[in-house]
């Protein structure tokens, strides 16, 4: 991995305005850029806002329609990774990770799991997507997940497996339990203790960008961190602020936590897809 | 893809057979959902405050065939200002339709509050004798027995054309589907008198008032454009395309976008994991 720089855009996007988030997605490329920063990221859903309903058909967007064009411009300068519905043309519409570098749009990946209880409706407007597959970016190999995706631990495998040295996980997570005590609130410290595992476990770094602000009522507990391949928590932003948490990746941090703990080394890929493959044929065969 | 853009008179013309009710049909659904949305909770009595409008002239008598007319008070509750015409329609349809009926001056109860706001303009007035029927209304409920019937139709709902917590509070809406210019359908059809479906609908908040004026357009225009964006899915773009006026398409999604809130409940801070609306949705059949 090359070493980089990474901001994290801890931003409030307003909901169903293309437009306006559109333009803090500018601003936040220039802070990043300014603060040194080679990559930004943005949260799940930053170009839109998350509970959109029927807003979804409005906001959605063909990457090829110009609407992006703006901000494809800017990333001559610096990569950028930002959420958007994904107006494809077969009018799906799909919740979606875009990882752009020099102009163009390298890689999008659409959330494999959308989230469709508790709180959540994401399966009665959105298409699932269908693949995991890597980023082969300036600064190696990445992997983009989106929130849900993070829940079901076999997509960070995949991209673990994959050889990915960065997994970003962009969300909208809001902020519920707050019983228990603690300081942070049930739904957040949950995140953390996924970032920090996957880390630990896939000796990756863990990239976590989310949101603050409120929409309907709810609201969005920010605490976007970079976690490092030992687990050590490199930056974390503030649970209730627009922000730019700035953390350095170094190939040197990875060098060391795989050769303390050689797990990839020792991931039997074999044995995996045997014991897959079997599971697959007693489930569906 | 693209193709030619459609001609207005072609949508139009998709507009008005979409909107074209089969009245029978509807006549049914409405006058079953009357009886079972009260029967299920253990009423049989309804309480209708009636205007001399079109719309509550419909609902009253929907709900007289649905419940039978001694188990319907209609509630008239002019203010000194109010139309005297739009009195004598109401009475005039509780002739014909043999409902209870009660009238209600509120000028008494409304003037003491509005003499201590002589700055308060015609909307905030409007408001505040709206939600004075709300309060005889629902207090009649009680001593009646029944449930408050509304009268919003799908046309005002979209606009926001109501006052919250006043003419748009009731426990039950039977019309809250249909738009205005449908409501007209099923007022010929189930022969409320002439002079109630002809005459300029108006709030009769203060005089020589009009809906019309008030929004800017017809209410047969405003359907056909709520309708093709709404029910249909145009894009508002293609019915500028179209041949609509740019500005009255602008205009009607602006009020439909700024008076979502009145067609929601009170939003509810989040904090637990299970908050009321969000992850705590039992029908609201639950209940009975």
């Amino acid at each position: 991995m090359r070493d980089f720089r990474i901001g994290l855009a801890q931003i409030a996007p307003k909901l169903g305005d293309v437009e306006a988030n559109l333009e803090k997605h500018l601003d936040y490329i220039d802070r990043a850029r300014a603060a040194g920063c080679d990559l930004v990221a943005f949260p799940e859903l930053s170009l839109t806002g998350y509970f959109l309903r029927d807003l979804v058909h409005e906001v959605g967007v063909n990457p090829s329609s110009g609407v992006l064009d703006p901000l494809l411009e800017k990333s001559h300068d610096i990569t950028v990774i930002f959420g958007f519905v994904h107006h494809t043309p077969a009018h799906t519409f799909k919740s979606a990770a875009a990882y752009v570098e020099d102009g163009r749009i390298l890689h999008i990946h659409h959330k494999v799991y959308l989230v469709t209880y508790g709180l959540f409706d994401e399966g009665r407007y959105l298409a699932p997507g269908d693949s995991v597959r890597p980023v082969d970016g300036k600064f190696g190999r990445q992997s983009l997940l989106i929130c849900e995706d993070l829940w079901h631990p076999t997509t960070a495998a995949i991209a673990a497996l994959d050889g990915a040295d960065v997994i970003y996980g962009i969300s909208c997570s809001p902020g519920r339990g707050i019983s228990g005590g603690e300081n942070e609130l049930g739904s957040i410290s949950t995140w953390h203790d996924i970032n920090r595992l996957y880390a630990q476990l896939f000796t990756a770094y863990q990239v976590y960008c989310h949101r603050v602000g409120y929409e309907d009522g709810v609201n969005f507990p920010g605490g976007s961190e970079v976690v490092g391949p030992e687990g050590d928590v490199l930056a974390r932003g503030s649970s209730d602020r627009e922000e730019l948490v700035v953390a350095d990746l170094t190939d040197a941090a990875l060098r060391r936590a795989r050769i303390k703990v050689p797990l990839r080394r020792d991931e039997n890929l074999e044995l995996t897809m045997r014991e897959l493959q079997r599971i697959h044929e007693e489930q569906y065969g | 893809m693209s193709a030619p853009a459609q001609s207005p008179s072609i949508l139009t013309d998709r507009a008005d057979v979409g909107l074209t009710l089969d009245t029978d049909l509807a006549r049914g659904i409405l006058e079953g959902f009357i009886a079972n949305e009260l029967n299920k909770v253990g009423f049989e009595r309804a309480v209708i405050a009636l205007s001399g409008g079109i719309d509550s002239a419909l609902v009253c008598a929907i709900a007289a065939n649905a419940l039978g007319p001694d188990n319907v008070l209609a509630i008239m509750m002019p203010y000194r200002t109010s139309n005297p015409a739009s009195r004598a329609d109401a009475e005039d349809l509780v002739s014909r339709i043999g409902v209870r009926s009660k009238v209600v001056e509120i000028t008494e109860m409304v003037n003491p509050y509005l003499e201590s706001r002589p700055e308060a303009s015609n909307v905030r007035r409007g408001n505040v004798m709206a939600r004075m029927r709300m309060i005889v209304v629902y207090d009649n409920s009680a001593e009646f027995g029944g449930l408050v019937i509304g009268t919003s139709n799908k046309t005002e709902i979209l606009l926001g054309y109501g006052t919250l917590f006043g003419d748009l509070a009731s426990a039950v809406n039977p019309i809250g589907d249909l738009y205005k210019t449908q409501v007209r359908q099923m007022a010929r059809a189930i022969d409320i008198p002439s002079q109630i479906i002809e005459k300029p609908p108006s709030a009769d908040l203060w005089e020589g008032q009009s809906d019309e004026e008030d929004l800017g357009i017809s209410y047969e225009d405003v359907d056909r454009i709520l309708y093709l964006i709404f029910d249909e899915r145009y894009q508002a773009q293609e019915l500028i395309d179209a041949g609509f006026s740019d500005a009255t398409i602008e205009k009607v999604y602006q009020m439909v976008r700024r008076n979502q809130f009145k067609r929601r409940p009170p939003i509810i801070a989040k904090i637990s994991d299970r908050t009321i609306e969000r992850e705590f949705r039992y029908p609201r059949d639950w209940g009975f």
